[in-house]
This record gives structure tokens, sequence and C-alpha cells, in this order.
């Protein structure tokens, strides 16, 4: 059986890559959603960030001994605390100026990590292997799927949807929005806002350090990883509708898939079919496909 | 007494001499730029490296030949664009008074400079890129393609490959000059030499998943994947073919590798590819003693765009010296009739395309126990004589050859 010419079991293949990539697109854009959601910040630093990440978990291994596992925990908890002291030394003055300044802020420090980096690391990157328990791949029949792109796909959507559940539906999140909808009342209630502010960009930013650990086995760990998928996550966060948890997650996997399906059809516009469909949005939704119009 | 005034005359004649030499040396100053990436995706492979070897080149020129003329160096980043590169060779060409620029890794802005120098009557040592357009379509008289391009490349590695039995081919190109130039130069290669094509893919440049292109090449079913792309594109292919289970049944061919990305990726994931490369620095004495004098200051060893960078410039001080002028013309003259002979090639020459043809060596990396020392990758196969190595003059598209 085909489809446009294409053998159906090649198309399931690319539409299952699709969703790989989409993970990766959703995980790290929930961050900035979260981070722009409930502090109006546009975290240019997300993409280097990430890339931090996937830099402390080779780290982790190389100088310390420690495992994949035990840096899927730690590492997104040493990226949030880096995240902690950039929030507080710098960008707390930023809150109420023009969502400009924050931008410029944070794009100024992706270049900063990034330059570290590279000056210390090269740009050819460094490797990292699969763990040993998600070595190896699964037949499904249509394809050979490596274990670990399937554990990158479950372990994503969980963390994805956990964290819409904590912001929406429970006491907690009521708190966080209630945070950013009026500041002021909020703190009057006996709530600590800026506490709240601080450990959601923690939050925002470790998630950018976890999936840098999870990309770490797949793509050599390089300072200029970040750089390279955080246009296309922007783009995802604006289709999604900035600030919306649950529009950057679910735009984040439809977007992989979308992707992936334009490497099978035409390939030369796979990096580009993310900004067409940004243009199309926008024009049509301006506020973005989840986005509410203020 | 007599004998006194005599050499007093001597004496003088060649104080005048070099004095006229001097003269004719535009502002008495040599400069030399180095045009490259310093810090995108094949900085590694060049930028700061190639900095140093032209560092390197100059000194060591000043000590031995104690030239009569001042040299400097200047280095930019070009961001790997052409329009930065052609901005900025202006630049130093009107402003700064450069006399020569050189690396100019990306084919793309070897390009764009190799115009500009050809309006402003300036030379440009072409050691980083790797089209054969260098020295085929966009030929022209104040250029020399130093180190590889991808004629020599394809030439040493598909051939190799199809000999091995390695017979149906399908390409996993960048899609850019570059790529569809290494794609085009190793199809003719494979079907010269009796394999076939099935397809290619081309993927944009840079890239980070491949995961997809590598099952397309997957599903034809090819003996060989041949990767027509360079730095983190073919470092990241590598890895995710093996991760897919792609290799080891299906290999790998890399047409453009550098020992950076062996390096990077570990010989684990490399071992036994072929491929192959203008310079080892594991060739013989001479190349180890150069070779450690750069890894004491760039704390790695070189690549051959590094090693090309250094005998190019050498060469090009030399002709200056030689003909007691930086103009073009007359340097451009000097280069190409005189053999280059140093660590990097052994009587190579430079043929009115602009080709500097050398040996070449057809590598083979080394599994991890084969190797007993830090950077100790490669199997030398063999050596590819300059006859062979590059594309020949009778197949130049190139107007200034003359048939």
């Amino acid at each position: 059986m085909e489809i446009f010419g294409v053998p159906l079991p090649a198309l399931m293949g690319q539409l299952m890559l699709g969703l790989v990539s989409g993970s990766f697109y959703a995980i790290l854009s929930l961050g900035l959603a979260v981070i722009f959601g409930m502090l109006n910040i546009i975290n240019f630093a997300h993409g280097a960030l990430y890339m931090m990440g996937a830099f402390f978990a080779w780290m982790a291994l190389t100088y310390l001994g420690i495992g994949y596992w035990w840096s899927l925990v730690l590492v997104p908890a040493v990226v949030g605390v880096v995240g902690i002291v950039i929030e507080r030394t710098m960008l707390q003055w930023l809150y109420k100026l023009d969502h400009l300044y924050g931008l410029l802020l944070t794009f100024g420090l992706a270049l900063i990590i990034e330059g570290l980096f590279r000056s210390e690391y090269g740009v050819s990157g460094l490797p990292y292997t699969i763990p040993d328990e998600l070595t190896g791949a699964l037949d499904l029949g249509f394809m050979f799927l490596p274990k670990y792109r399937l554990w990158v796909i479950a372990i994503s959507l969980f963390v994805c949807f956990a964290t819409w559940f904590v912001i929406e539906k429970t006491q907690l999140g009521a708190y966080l929005r209630a945070a950013t909808e009026n500041p002021k009342l909020t703190q009057a209630f006996g709530i600590n806002v800026p506490l709240m502010v601080m450990l959601t960009y923690g939050f925002g930013v470790a998630l950018a350090g976890f999936a840098g650990v999870l990309a770490a086995p797949i793509f050599q760990v390089s300072p200029l990883m970040g750089s390279n998928l955080i246009i296309a996550v922007f783009a995802v966060v604006v289709i999604g509708g900035m600030g919306s948890i649950l529009g950057s997650i679910v735009t984040g996997l439809g977007l992989g898939i979308i992707e992936g399906l334009t490497k099978v059809f035409y390939a030369e516009a796979s990096s580009t079919v993310v900004f067409i469909i940004m243009a199309i949005v926008l024009l049509i939704r301006p506020a973005g496909l989840f986005g509410k119009e203020k | 007494m007599k004998a006194k005034r005599i050499v007093l005359a001597v004496a003088a004649t060649l104080g005048l001499s070099t004095g006229l030499a001097q003269a004719q040396i535009s502002d008495s100053v040599v400069r030399v730029g180095v045009l490259t990436d310093m810090g995108g995706a094949y900085s590694d492979l060049s930028g700061a490296g190639s900095v140093i070897a032209a560092k390197m080149a100059v000194e060591d020129f000043q000590a031995r030949e104690k030239p009569g003329f001042a040299i400097e160096v200047v280095s930019a980043d070009h961001q790997n664009k052409g329009d930065i590169s052609s901005n900025k060779a202006r630049e130093w060409f009107d402003r700064d008074k450069v006399d020569v620029v050189t690396d100019l890794v990306t084919t793309s802005t070897a390009l764009a400079v190799m115009k500009v120098a050809k309006e402003k009557n300036r030379i440009a040592l072409v050691n980083g890129a790797a089209s054969t357009r260098i020295t085929n379509e966009d030929c022209n008289d104040v250029t020399v393609h130093w180190t590889y391009d991808t004629y020599a490349l394809a030439n040493g590695t598909a051939k190799a490959v199809v000999k091995q039995g390695g017979k149906s081919w399908y390409f996993l190109t960048a899609d850019y000059a570059f790529g569809h130039s290494l794609e085009k130069d190793a199809s003719d290669v494979v079907i010269a030499n009796g394999g076939k094509v099935l397809g290619a893919v081309r993927h944009p440049f840079p890239g980070t998943d491949f995961s997809s292109f590598l099952l397309k090449a997957q599903a034809s079913g090819a003996q060989v994947i041949g990767l027509a792309n360079a730095g983190t594109d073919t470092t990241n292919s590598i890895k995710q073919a093996a991760e897919f289970g792609i290799t080891p049944k299906q290999s790998l061919a890399g047409l453009l590798m550098f020992i950076t990305d062996i390096h990077s990726l570990g010989l684990k994931n490399t071992q036994t590819m072929y491929l192959t490369e203008g310079f080892y620095w594991d060739l013989n004495d001479e190349t180890r003693a150069w070779s450690k004098r750069f890894f004491e200051r760039a704390k790695k060893m070189p690549t051959m765009v590094q090693a090309g960078q250094y005998s190019s410039i050498a060469h090009y001080l030399k002709a200056v010296k030689a003909t007691g002028s930086d103009d073009t013309q007359k340097v451009m003259a000097w280069m190409k009739k005189t053999p280059v002979n140093d660590f990097f090639a052994k009587n190579g020459t430079i043929r009115d395309d602009g080709r500097m043809v050398h040996d070449t060596y057809l590598l083979q990396v080394k599994k991890p126990e084969e190797s007993k020392y830090p950077w100790d990758y490669y199997h030398v196969r063999q050596t590819i004589p300059a006859a062979e190595a590059f594309q020949p003059l009778a197949l130049s598209k190139c107007s200034l050859v003359k048939k």
C-alpha cells in the first residue's frame, strides 16, 4: 500500500520519528511557555540552558562518573539552580519593563554561555553513549525503532502532562496563576509572590536542562546544539499561543510530525516548514492556535 | 684601500637593491588575512587553529629567511556567510592593505572572496573550502586552491569503497553548493568504477536530527551510504546511523571528514571507515615534528586545512622575498613556477586553473585496540600520487586552461 508514492511502512516510520523530534519541541516550548505565561519574560537563553543540560550530563559522566539515570534527576536541578541565580541577580529587575528588555538580556546571556562552552570544548561535540538499559531497538514491523527514542517520547509526554496538570488543576497552580494575574492582590492573601516567580523560572529552565540530558545520547553534545534548535522552538511557542501551556505541548508534537512528513515528501523544505506554518497562523489567528486575544 | 672601496661599493649596491626591493612592497608591510569560521560548525577544523598555523608560518619565515620587510597577520570571523566574507575582504583590501586572504572555509565564502580578490587584484589562498567550482567554472588567476577538493576526496574514498565491493550507493547530501558538488563528484567516481547510484536525499544545512534521512537511505537498500556533508552534520549522521542499526549492515562513507570529527566521535563509532585527506599528522618525522609544535600551541593535532594554511602562506612569503615584490602577478607567476616542498607537500605544483596538486592519502580509521597513543587514529592505506589525486586538467571547465 502506498500513499502519494510512499510505502505505508516508510510513512509510519517517519511519523514515529516526527513524534520524537516533536517531543523535544514540546518539552522545550513548554518551558518557554511557563516562563512567558508566568513571568512575561521571553527567555532567549533557553537554548543555551538546554545545551548546558547536555554538557552537565557529559561532565557528570566524565569527571564524576555519574551515569545517565542520576543525571536525568540531578542535571535539571543544577540547571534550575543556575536559572534561579539568573532570576535573582538579573531578571527580577526587568519584570515591569517592556518584553524587549528581558529578551535582550537573555539573548546576551545565551551568547555568553555558548561562547564559554565553545572556547572550552570547541564545536565538534563530545560523545555521550546511550545507557545500557536502552540500547538496542524494537522491530515495530514497519520500522526498526531504537528503544531510546521510544523512551524519549514516553518520558516527555509524561513530564509535559504532569506540568500541565500541576499548573491547571492543582492548588499550587491556582496560586501561580493568581500571582501572574494580579501579583499585589495575591501577595495580600499572604502568598510569597517573588518566591513563586523565582521557583517558576527555575522550573522552566530545569525543563530545558532535562531536554538537554534527553538529547545528549542522540545528538553530539555540542555548544551549537541549542542555537540550532531554539528558533524553531520559538516558532512552536508562537504558533501554540504565547504562554499557553497546553498549546505549546500540542503544537510541539504536531509540528514535529508535520516536519517529519515534510522530510518524506520534500526534504529540502523540512527546516522551513515550521516558519511557513507560523506565518499562516499569525495571519489567521494572531494570538496563536491556543492563545487568548487580549 | 682599493679592496675596501670595492667592499663599500658592493655593500652600497646591496643596500640599494634591498632598498629597491622594499620600495616594491606596498607600504613595506606584507599583510596576511585569515578569514575563517571562528565559532560555527567549521571552527574546529579551521578557525583559531588556522590563525595559529598562519602565525607559525610567518614566525618561521622571519626566523629562517630574515626578510627585509615586516609581516602582519590579521584575522576575522566570516560566520560561514558569503556576504560577510566579501564585505570583510573588501575592507581588508581597500582600507587595511591586506595582500593575501587565506583559509576561506565554506565554499560560499571562498567563491565570494575570490571575486573580490580578482576585482582588487590581490591573492586568495583557499584552504578550507572544498568545491571543485573554485578551479572550474569560477576559477581566476589570483586564486590558489591548496589543500583538497571534493574531487580529490570522492576520488580517493569512493574508488576505494567501490573496489572493496560497495557497488550500490545512496547519498545523504547537505543542501548547498558544497554538498551538491561532493555528491556529483562522488557519483561520477562510483559510476566510472562500475558501481551504481540509487538516489540521494538533500538535508537542510545545518541539521540536527538525521534519522528520517537515514531511514530513507536504509530503505533504498544501498550497500553504501555516502555522507556528502561535513562537520557536525557528518558526526551526527554517523552517531545516529549506529543508533538505528543501519551500520554495520550498510556501511557509511564519509566523503569529507577531518581528524577533529574522528576525535569527537571516538574510534568506537568510526572504526574501519575509509576517508581521504590531504595531510595526516602522523605520516613521517617531518609531519610529526611540525604537528607537535602546532599541538603545543593549539592543544590539538592539526587538520589538513590548518597544515595547508602553513604550507600555502610559507610558499607565498617565499615568493614575495624571491621577487622582492608584493605585486600580485609577479608573486603568482613565481608561485606557479616554483614547486612546493615542505612537510605538507613534496613537489607540489600549482596548475593554470589554480589547483595545487600534491599527494593525498587514503586512510582507514583504526579500531580502538589498534590505537597506541593519543591522536593515533588512522592506517594509511594508500598514497594517491599527485597526478591521480586531482581532477585531470583535460576535464577542467576553467577558462584559463589552454586546450
